[in-house]
């Protein structure tokens, strides 16, 4: 079976915390982190390696601040 | 070190597979952290993006939350009074029959101030399409009682919960416009989850594809949330449309192909 | 080449000029006395005729709401309407001015307030060059005396209002709307393509045409800065309009003692009063105000060094008399002689009244 192996980018400043992301990732690969970005919000980022680019989190993004790359490995 | 690698291998122009559309403007939304209308914005004009619709489209704003929709859905864009967006809307479509044109719009501005406009646009059968906010409260003056707020449901201006001897029942307009004639496609969808984003998308496109033929009004309403009015958590927000929004305005097609689907 | 000539009532005259005019869209909802403009424009067929957009609403707010969508995509669009109705409108005609939208709204004026009554009047003068809704505007606004001048308020309107993008309003009454007159009918002018319409007014929301930058269409903006500089830029306008646009008509001023300042159905009535006064052996003369924003000030003031006395004569409690006043500076005494309520003075009346008001005591 082939396999695919994705990767996100966020846009950090963009990113308002909401956390609506992070549950829907099915490899758990995205988590809100400690630090702030310029506004003040916790930002979500990919904390793993796990990611299959399946691009859930990106679809329910309001803010629209993720960007997904995927390739089959 | 292997890790950075393979990630850079990754993120390469011919592996992007989702990336924020163009026809969305690069201004940060004014939208509250995990507001609907943000996700909602953004599958309307990927939708026109994709349907190659740009040229073509005229997008009517109301007055709301989204009153500043026009600043970041990168289309030509007029900002409408108070409710009167479809008003502003039959005008263009009837000047002009082959653009596409839309009007966005939240539950105060369609449900409430609007409901005439609303009502006589569906009714004469305009061909054009509504994107309806349905998020139960007035957002943007702070959180007031709206059209939609459900019975017992607390907001700045029912603050003991709505009473309906007191305050009247919460309008379902959206069953009320698929009654009339002059409607063809009417739904309810949801932007909380991807499997529903990708639904209520499905919906839009359907929705545009038909306003070329010329059908008649095409009406989808997103149930929405609205964390600040309701004060909870982007996440609790959520989960309390799931538990209480729905059951009262259940999501699914209620109009297809002109005919009322019978469980509505 | 032969005039063409017809037989016409007012409201009828409005709408074939609408046709003629080449407007692109007319949308309405019936209100007497005015009621004949949007029958007589769908009774002619105008989609067929040019390919004109006849429409009636749901309501005024509606209409004028479809007036802000069509001027919007820089299309030539009108409504009509009477008080009550114009008053609905307020609102829209407040955003479009904001927006700086043309349009042409015709006021078939009739008595207030309220319901009031179905017959003339000329008691929305204030409404009318005042702004009308809220914030700080003005309104492009014409006061036809006939029904000829009638017809001619629906060029010369979009004239003004493209050259100015902003509402004109045409401000007649129930008389003039109502009564039958000889009309000379101008030709055919051909409707705007869309692609004259991309070039004439690059404004207009047409759709992101060849990758343009999105056009807006707002009255909206937060920023108090700009929102003042936008005000300014409006106030400028609105000098420059009372610069060049001033349009009114004297009649035996030369040798006059007396004026009457008169506008629409008052005017009329005035011709003749001026008749039976000059048969007195009262010099008076006419000053008839054509447009009513911008208003002739320096003409009035002309006048006022030179008459003994100026009657304003206004189908209502004295509303443009408050604009002689500030043209006269207090160079001559000036009254207001008005009937209300439906009521048309007869020119004996307001002889009667000139008499009383100056030449008594």
């Amino acid at each position: 079976m082939a396999k695919v192996k994705g990767d996100i980018v966020v846009d950090i400043e963009r990113c308002k915390g909401c956390e609506v992301c992070i549950d829907t990732c099915p490899t758990q690969t995205i988590a809100m982190v400690d630090a702030v970005n310029g506004k003040g919000y916790h930002y979500m980022q990919n904390v793993n390696d796990a990611c299959t680019g399946c691009t859930n989190c990106a679809i329910v993004c309001p803010d629209g601040v993720i960007t997904v790359y995927r390739v089959k490995v | 070190m292997t890790e950075t690698t393979i990630k850079s291998d990754i993120i390469k122009p011919e592996n992007l597979v989702y990336k924020k559309t163009d026809l969305m403007t690069d201004k940060v939304l004014s939208y509250c952290p995990g507001c609907g209308h943000g996700t909602t914005h953004r599958i309307v004009m990927e939708v026109i993006e994709e349907m190659g619709l740009m040229e073509d489209t005229i997008g009517i704003a109301p007055v709301g939350c989204s009153v500043l929709a026009y600043e970041f859905m990168n289309v030509d864009m007029q900002q409408a009074a108070h409710g009167r967006a479809p008003a502003l809307a039959t005008a263009v479509k009837r000047l002009m029959p082959h653009k596409t044109v839309f009007t966005y719009q939240g539950d105060g501005d369609l449900a409430a101030i609007g409901t005439a406009e609303t009502i006589h646009a569906a009714n004469r059968g305009e061909n054009i399409t509504i994107i309806f906010i349905n998020n139960g409260i007035y957002g943007m003056t702070g959180g007031q009682m709206a059209p939609t707020t459900l019975p017992g449901m607390k907001s700045s201006t029912s603050p003991y919960g709505r009473d309906l001897d007191m305050m009247g029942h919460p309008l379902k307009i959206t069953e009320l416009v698929a009654q009339l004639p002059g409607t063809h496609f009417v739904t309810r969808q949801a932007v909380h989850t991807p499997a529903n984003v990708r639904k209520t998308k499905k919906a839009i496109r359907k929705a545009f594809e038909l306003q070329q033929q010329k059908v008649g009004m095409t009406f989808i309403e997103v149930v929405s949330n609205c964390n600040s009015g309701w004060k909870m958590t982007p996440v609790q927000a959520n989960q309390w449309m799931v538990e209480n929004m729905f059951p009262f305005y259940p999501l699914g097609d209620i109009k297809v192909d002109g005919e009322i689907l019978k469980n509505n | 080449m032969e005039k063409e000539l017809r037989l016409m009532k007012g409201n009828e005259a409005f709408g074939e000029a609408a046709i003629r005019a080449g407007t692109d869209g007319y949308f309405g909802y019936p209100i007497t006395p005015q009621s004949e403009v949007m029958e007589y424009l769908m009774a002619e067929k105008p989609h067929e005729r040019t390919g004109m957009v006849v429409l009636q609403a749901e309501s005024e707010v509606a209409s004028i709401n479809m007036l802000y969508g069509g001027a919007s995509c820089g299309k030539k669009v009108m409504t009509s309407s009477s008080s009550p109705g114009i008053s609905l409108m307020q609102e829209g005609i407040s955003y479009m001015a904001g927006a700086e939208l043309p349009c042409v709204i015709l006021n078939v004026v009739r008595g207030g307030p309220g319901l009031g009554t179905i017959q003339p009047s000329q008691s929305d003068y204030f409404q009318s060059t005042k702004g009308g809704g809220h914030g700080d505007y003005r309104l492009i606004t014409i006061a036809p005396s006939s029904v000829q001048e009638m017809y001619d308020s629906v060029k010369l309107g979009f004239d003004l209002a493209f050259k100015y993008r902003n509402p004109v309003l045409v401000l007649s009454d129930g008389a003039i709307g109502q009564m039958m007159e000889k009309v000379e009918i101008d030709k055919q002018v051909p409707r705007h393509t869309e692609e004259e319409i991309r070039d004439k007014y690059p404004w207009a929301t047409l759709g992101r045409y060849k990758g343009r930058e999105r056009n807006i269409i707002t009255s909206l903006d937060l920023d108090p800065a700009r929102q003042e500089r936008h005000n300014e830029a409006l106030q400028r306008k609105y000098s420059e309009i009372e610069k060049n646009e001033v349009r009114f008509e004297k009649i035996n001023c030369d040798d006059a003692e007396y004026i009457f300042v008169a506008y629409g159905t008052s005017a009329r009535i005035c011709q003749k009063s001026m008749q039976l006064a000059r048969k007195k052996g009262i010099k008076v003369g006419i000053l008839r105000p054509i447009t009513l924003f911008p208003f002739p000030y320096a003409q009035v003031e002309e006048m006022a060094e030179q008459v003994k006395g100026i009657l304003s004569v206004e189908m209502s409690a004295g509303q443009m008399v408050e604009d002689i006043l500030l043209a006269v500076k207090g160079k001559t005494r000036v009254e207001h002689y008005g009937r209300m309520g439906g009521i048309i003075p007869s020119p004996a009346e307001v002889v009667t009244a000139l008499e009383q008001k100056f030449m008594k005591g």
